[in-house]
């Protein structure tokens, strides 16, 4: 168990870490990769807990597609970080007091939970033990029956989501020539072009 | 000192790792042998197809051209451009085949021969795949330099997009067999390959790996006529080798995959007498290199895609094509009460 | 129908599959490559190559120093000094070529009122360093010497035409 704790507490310190290092390193390239890799010890921690599934759908849903258009766009910035600080200095009043107030909310929010003594049987173990099942079928198990309705609306916020950015940003121009790639190959030479045998000096 | 190898550390800790260690070089070793290999049967294949003869001078039948290759890029100086970040710009290559090498841990070459048999293979390798284009985008990013950056961003664009039909693809397998482990998938063939019965996913998965591969006839990354070699304009001698290497890799990494999920694996065409003498990993060898063939064959036949004309085959074809299969596939698999109950 | 059958062929990728066919029976026929460094190419009897300054039967050299190739030398590759002979014959005391600097137009040849200075078959002289590749007079007609009978055969070959 000793290097599963060390193993644990390499992968919590990096995860820290890289998380601080997100907010406050000056280039926001650099700022992504650091994000990338605070993905991945957030993988490796899942893996650590035996939940191999989550871990590998965090690498490709959010390293391998969501973490990649981030650095598109980022990459894609022309930012003056000058301007950026000094516009950092002005608010961080304001910042720093929302901070404070969202600390304390949840502060009290933790501190004040606790589990009702009637269901104290049933949040420990919603899934079966790990030996008897291995956990991408335990979670399929929960999702696809008691979750269910829960697991569709979230589809659906994201596919509400989805249509929205097309439906802002999809515009009909008018008089754009397209190309219609199914004619262009259903062309035939013998439909377009015709020989003619000309005489000489006797044009068409 | 006899009683240093005794004790739960040598038993537990030591010896284990030991043997991972033998392993990782018992696979990497000819895997580095079959890119380099691979490097000469694309120049053979394609000087083949177009009545050339390719390599032909070193070695018999210029079997040591590869080593040469190696030895003359080990042998340049590794430049680092002056606006370039240096740490990133380093970092790409080795990123780049790292990648290429660790997807190699859950291929089963033959029964049981697996280094790392974990029971959601099929996600780790989609994690791997989706991961390279990293390497990329940074080496493109680090290079400071116009055309490293287009090539970078075009890669970026067109793998992000193809592994959502590779997705949907690896779910209607999934269906057939019910479980994410590669060695599941292979028995599962016992039968019949998945090739016969999912044969257009079949067509659709090689298609979309030669894109996530940046192999023609989708190399925009790198089209050499506009981009002048794309991301790796900047890099030369080692890295660039490692970028070769790497890339080279990820091909031999995409036909195991595809001979995996599609082609049987191990297991040999009929289990007939003369077919189930030879060796597992030799059929696996031998799937693998007729699927390379094919990349091969492909990259000698077909002219590049236009940008434009491959987003579109990517989002507006392959994506609703294997979309209306998955829930064929699903539909067949409860119609006919085949679907396989997982253990 | 005939969009029905055009359908049909783009989802079976008839086209792709025969290019790809094409591809694999181009990739049985005979290679039009010859293996170079061991078997060579025809070379026309007009051949451009490495120059050569060619000498009479008699050993003398053909060179008189008119100096018309120097003044035809679109690249100003040709260096020539001369100053008469004891016998009183006017040749080259120096007949440089920077071979680096040659275009290998052939107009030294087509200038050369005596056939003195030629453009030989061999094509071969690749070198390692620059000075190697600046020919002076002993390393022209050494080449000359060399290639004497391939030269006046290409010569007489190319005569009628002249």
């Amino acid at each position: 168990m000793a290097i599963a704790s060390f193993v644990f507490y390499l992968l919590a310190a990096v995860l820290v870490a890289c998380g601080a290092l997100v907010i406050t390193v000056r280039n926001p390239v650099h700022s992504v990769l650091f994000l990338v890799l605070a993905f991945f010890n957030a993988a490796g921690l899942f893996i650590l807990l035996g939940a191999e599934f989550l871990a590998m759908i965090l690498v490709i849903v959010y390293v391998g597609a969501v973490a990649v258009l981030f650095l598109f766009v980022v990459m894609m910035l022309d930012i003056n970080f000058l301007d950026m600080r000094r516009g950092a200095q002005r608010y961080a009043g304001i910042g720093g007091a929302v901070g404070l107030v969202l600390l304390v909310e949840i502060l009290l929010v933790v501190g004040a939970w606790q589990l009702d003594p009637a269901l104290a049987g049933t949040g420990a173990a919603p899934t079966p033990a790990a030996a008897e099942m291995h956990n991408t079928r335990a979670l399929g198990n929960l999702i696809y029956t008691d979750y269910v309705y829960l697991f569709q609306g979230a589809g659906l916020v994201l596919l509400v989501a989805m249509m929205g950015a097309i439906v802002l940003t999809l515009r009909e121009r008018e008089g754009v020539k397209r190309q219609k790639i199914a004619d262009q190959i259903a062309r035939r030479p013998e439909d377009e072009v015709k020989v003619v045998k000309v005489s000489n000096r006797a044009g068409i | 000192m006899a009683d240093l190898f005794q004790g739960v550390w040598w038993s537990g800790y030591a010896l284990p790792a030991l043997t991972v260690v033998v392993y990782i070089f018992a696979i990497t070793v000819p895997l580095l042998v079959a890119v380099a290999y691979l490097t000469y049967a694309e120049r053979k294949v394609i000087g083949w197809m177009q009545l050339r003869k390719g390599p032909n001078v070193v070695g018999p039948m210029g079997l040591f051209q590869p080593f040469a290759d190696g030895l003359k890029l080990f042998l340049k100086e590794t430049v680092i451009p002056s606006g370039a970040n240096r740490v990133l710009f380093i970092i790409a290559p080795v990123l780049t085949f790292i990648l290429a090498m660790i997807a190699w841990a859950v291929i089963p070459f033959d029964e049981g021969w697996v280094l790392a048999d974990i029971n959601v293979g099929v996600l780790y390798l989609f994690a791997v795949s989706s991961l390279g284009v990293y390497g990329i985008i940074i080496a493109g990013w680090a290079s400071n330099s116009k055309y490293a950056f287009l090539g970078a961003l075009r890669s970026a664009a067109q793998m992000v997009s193809y592994e959502v039909s590779i997705g949907f693809v690896l779910v209607s397998v999934l269906l057939c067999v019910g479980s994410l482990n590669l060695s599941h998938i292979v028995t599962a063939q016992q039968t019949i390959w998945f090739a016969i019965p999912l044969l257009p996913m079949f067509v659709i998965f090689i298609i979309s790996a030669l894109a996530e591969t940046n192999r023609a006839p989708f190399d925009l990354p790198e089209a050499e006529a506009e981009l002048v070699s794309g991301y790796n304009v900047e890099y030369s001698a080692m890295a660039f080798a490692l970028f070769f290497l790497g890339e080279y890799a990820n091909m031999i990494l995409m036909s195991g995959m595809t001979v995996v999920l599609f082609l049987g694996g191990w297991l040999p065409p009929l289990d007939i007498a003369p077919f189930n003498w030879i060796p597992g990993v030799v059929w696996f060898a031998l799937k693998v290199a007729f699927v390379l063939f094919i990349f091969l064959w492909v990259r000698a036949t077909f002219p590049r895609f236009r940008y434009d004309q491959l987003m579109r085959l990517g989002w507006k074809v392959f994506l609703p094509f294997s979309m209306a299969w998955v829930v064929l596939t699903a539909g067949v698999l409860i119609a006919f009460g085949w679907l396989p109950t997982p253990a | 129908m005939a969009s029905l059958d055009r359908t049909a062929r783009s989802f079976l990728l008839t086209e792709l599959l025969g290019g790809m066919a094409l591809t694999l029976k181009t990739m049985f026929k005979p290679k039009h490559t010859i293996n170079y460094p061991y078997e060579k190419g025809p070379l026309s009897p007009r051949f451009r190559g490495e120059h050569a300054l060619r000498r009479y039967p008699n050993g003398e050299e053909r060179c008189i120093a008119c100096k018309l190739c120097e003044a035809v030398c679109p690249a100003l590759a040709i260096t020539i000094e001369a100053e008469p002979r004891d016998d009183g014959s006017r040749r080259t005391t120096r007949y440089d070529i920077d071979m680096t600097k040659c275009i290998y137009c052939g107009l030294c040849q087509e200038a050369c009122p005596v056939d003195a200075i030629v453009e030989g078959p061999n094509f071969e002289f690749a070198a390692e360093t620059r000075e190697e590749l600046m020919y002076n007079k002993d390393k022209l007609l050494d080449n000359g010497d060399r290639w004497e009978s391939e030269l006046a055969a290409n010569l007489e070959l190319d005569a009628p035409y002249r």
